[in-house]
């Protein structure tokens, strides 16, 4: 651990932090490459000793564990399980490693052998029902988004590294979206999750007329089934709905006990 | 003389995804060079299976973290075509604008974080901050640029939230794009830094004939959609991409692997260079001839300086795109959709190379069978090949293992293969 560095004058411990990558497009950790003007301060917080995508250098010696994507082959259990054994906080980093994200979509046809056979044809290949990191390991901290928003991750980081307490926002992207001021997207006649998906992204999407897609997953106490009723009222689709519901796998749980309304079957059946 | 060596090297690093370079010389003899592909799949084209075509834009822009831009407007452009769409001319200018940005973000990124640190020497960007920092804030500034004028065009720099199927949710601020015009004029002094930079390095002097893919310009250098070309004279229509792609699988890779007149093809910066040189503006022509940039080059390294060309390509255009939306008033963002059954292809040309997504859709605009041909697995089987040839030469040359593994390396980086991207 190098000294040296403060903040507000109180000296900082910098850990070892190591990143990795399962099932993912590693947006995630380019988002933290991402950030030209604060990037070297950033840097400066701790010490990173494995960066695959960023550096040559490798070390298994590490305290934080960032871990980007979801879990789809079982080689990848067997890294998990070895990371969590190395590192004292292991953290999920995008809504791939919390919730499955977009490649837990396949797991919506029930059916691995047809969904092989859609893109390989008839040459093998191995994967598994896409899970999040937590179904293998103990995570430690979540960040969720699809993408991450970095600005949340370096305040996240830097109270981790502070030891600090870490409170993710108990309210949702609604709240966020009205005190920007924006027309509200059910005006525009656009399907929006954001009345019950959790907040801290400052309302990304909808402050540019895209609904929410709900990559955060549900904010505590989300009132699905009023949703629905307001999204029957503006006349938006129950498919567009389930679109975006079943997304990024974060309201899974929801879903899964709506068998029958919306069902956990091929939307193509609808 | 160095006779024998045994090299393996088990996910490559600074390169996106998971990928294996294995090379044993035995008595000067190459007895196995390889490059593995063991990234595991997500399976996009069958996820898309039952979805409106409205996902088809949102859920292919996360098959990439580096080009989701390239693989949103993609998606767009096969939806569009599918649906007999012609987008405005506002709409076509400002995805190139956005495209254009996504191809110098990409490309800094490639060319200063991942390819650079080798010919300096060094093990990632980090030490270059106090070797070269005036390098590294170039780098920084021009990526900085990039990503915020993403920002402004597609409200996000990394999967864009206001590109749609019809043209865009919202527009950029008018002022916002005259202070981008200013940015853009100071990235060209970047740029010109970074080829004094360039200009000074020695790149391998490695050559393999190569067949060449890439759109074909008429007079310009093109980005998005046409006909397809390649270097051996194949011409095709755009609708008829699987004839120039013709993806297989083998057991070396999980990704699909690409062939067409020979066997193996390359895509990217060096082949539209090559394929599309005359397009190039007269300045950025007289750039590329002062880095040695002539066609045909066959010397896989320089990918990277015919990144560092196209950079300055697209920041003169950048320009340039931006007057020519500025003389005009804002017309309507989106046009209304209407979906119908048939099926629709786009190409377009991601940083890394052609890109090509496929989609069939049933009355209702739904997917019924999908395809994406990803650059980097059409450029798979030639990294392959080129590392065969490289370990020849090396072992001819008889090279020392760390030499030979740095240049090993150095030739799949100078693809800036995107790999995750590659298996989707």
């Amino acid at each position: 651990m190098k000294e040296g560095k403060t903040f507000l004058g109180v000296p900082v411990a910098r850990p070892r932090v190591a990143f990795f990558e399962l099932s993912s497009c590693e947006g995630c950790q380019l988002q933290l490459l991402n950030n030209e003007s604060t990037l070297l301060d950033f840097l400066s917080l701790m010490e990173i000793v494995r960066f695959r995508e960023g550096m040559k250098e490798a070390s298994d010696d590490y305290e934080i564990a960032f871990v980007e994507g979801s879990v789809t082959r079982k080689d990848e259990e067997e890294r998990l399980k070895v990371i969590r054994k190395q590192a004292k906080v292991v953290v999920a980093l995008g809504s791939c490693a919390c919730f499955g994200g977009v490649n837990q979509l396949k797991n919506r046809f029930h059916d691995l052998a047809w969904v092989t056979k859609e893109v390989y044809g008839s040459f093998p290949i191995d994967t598994q029902e896409v899970k999040p990191i937590s179904a293998i390991i103990e995570v430690d901290l979540e960040i969720y988004g699809c993408p991450v928003k970095k600005e949340e991750v370096e305040r996240i980081v830097t109270l981790l590294v502070l030891g600090e307490e870490i409170q993710h926002p108990q309210y949702p992207v609604c709240m966020e979206c009205k005190a920007r001021e924006n027309i509200c997207l059910f005006d525009l006649g656009e399907p929006c999750l954001g009345p019950v998906t959790r907040g801290g992204c400052d309302a990304w999407c909808p402050s540019n007329r895209m609904g929410c897609w709900g990559c955060r997953g549900p904010v505590p106490e989300a009132n699905l089934d009023q949703l629905r009723i307001i999204m029957a009222e503006r006349g938006i689709s129950r498919e567009q709905m389930l679109d975006r519901l079943e997304c990024f796998g974060g309201f899974a749980g929801y879903l899964a006990s709506q068998d029958g309304i919306f069902g956990k079957k091929d939307t193509k059946e609808e | 003389m160095k006779l024998s060596c045994d090299i393996d090297i088990r996910h490559l690093t600074r390169v996106e995804g998971h990928g294996n370079i294995r090379i044993v010389i035995e008595n000067g003899q190459v007895r196995e060079a390889a490059w593995e592909v063991v990234e595991t799949p997500r399976f996009f084209e069958a996820i898309l299976v039952g979805k409106k075509y409205e996902n088809a834009p949102y859920l292919c822009g996360r098959i990439c973290g580096i080009c989701s831009i390239a693989h949103t407007l993609t998606a767009i452009r096969a939806v569009e075509n599918g649906f007999g769409m012609t987008p405005s001319l506002q709409t076509r200018r400002l995805r190139l604008l956005l495209k254009h940005m996504e191809t110098l973000q990409s490309h800094i990124l490639h060319i200063f974080f991942l390819a650079a640190p080798d010919y300096l020497g060094a093990g990632s960007i980090l030490p270059l901050t106090v070797s070269h920092p005036k390098v590294v804030q170039q780098a920084l500034r021009l990526k900085l640029l990039a990503n915020d004028l993403c920002d402004e065009v597609g409200g996000r720099r990394l999967h864009p939230t206001r590109t749609v199927v019809g043209g865009f949710t919202m527009l950029p601020d008018r002022d916002r794009l005259r202070l981008f015009r200013r940015r853009l004029e100071s990235a060209l002094i970047d740029l010109d830094a970074g080829v004094d930079l360039f200009a000074g390095f020695s790149i391998p002097d490695f050559q393999r004939e190569t067949e060449f893919v890439s759109l074909q310009g008429e007079g310009d250098y093109p980005f998005v959609g046409g006909n397809l070309v390649s270097s051996d004279g194949v011409l095709k229509a755009e609708e008829d991409y699987a004839g120039m792609s013709n993806e297989y699988m083998a057991d070396y890779s999980t990704s699909k692997l690409s062939r067409l007149s020979r066997k193996s093809l390359a895509v990217g910066a060096l082949a539209r260079i090559n394929n599309n040189f005359s397009g190039l503006l007269p300045e950025v022509r007289a750039i590329a001839d002062g880095l040695g940039l002539v066609p045909v080059i066959q010397n896989p390294f320089m990918n990277v300086v015919a990144q560092l060309v196209e950079c300055v390509q697209v920041v003169r255009e950048s320009m340039q795109l931006i007057d020519e939306l500025l003389a005009v008033p804002w017309q309507e963002c989106r046009q209304p959709v209407e979906p119908r059954e048939g099926v629709g292809v786009g190409a377009v040309e991601a940083p890394r190379g052609i890109l090509y997504h496929c989609f069939h859709f049933d009355v209702a605009g739904r997917i019924v069978k999908a395809d994406c041909v990803i650059p980097t697995s059409q450029n798979h089987a030639n990294i392959r090949y080129d590392i065969e040839a490289l370990a020849q030469f090396c072992a001819a040359q008889g090279k020392s293992d760390k030499e030979i593994e740095l240049l090993a390396e150095m030739l799949v980086r100078a693809y800036d293969p995107c790999i995750s991207c590659s298996v989707h």
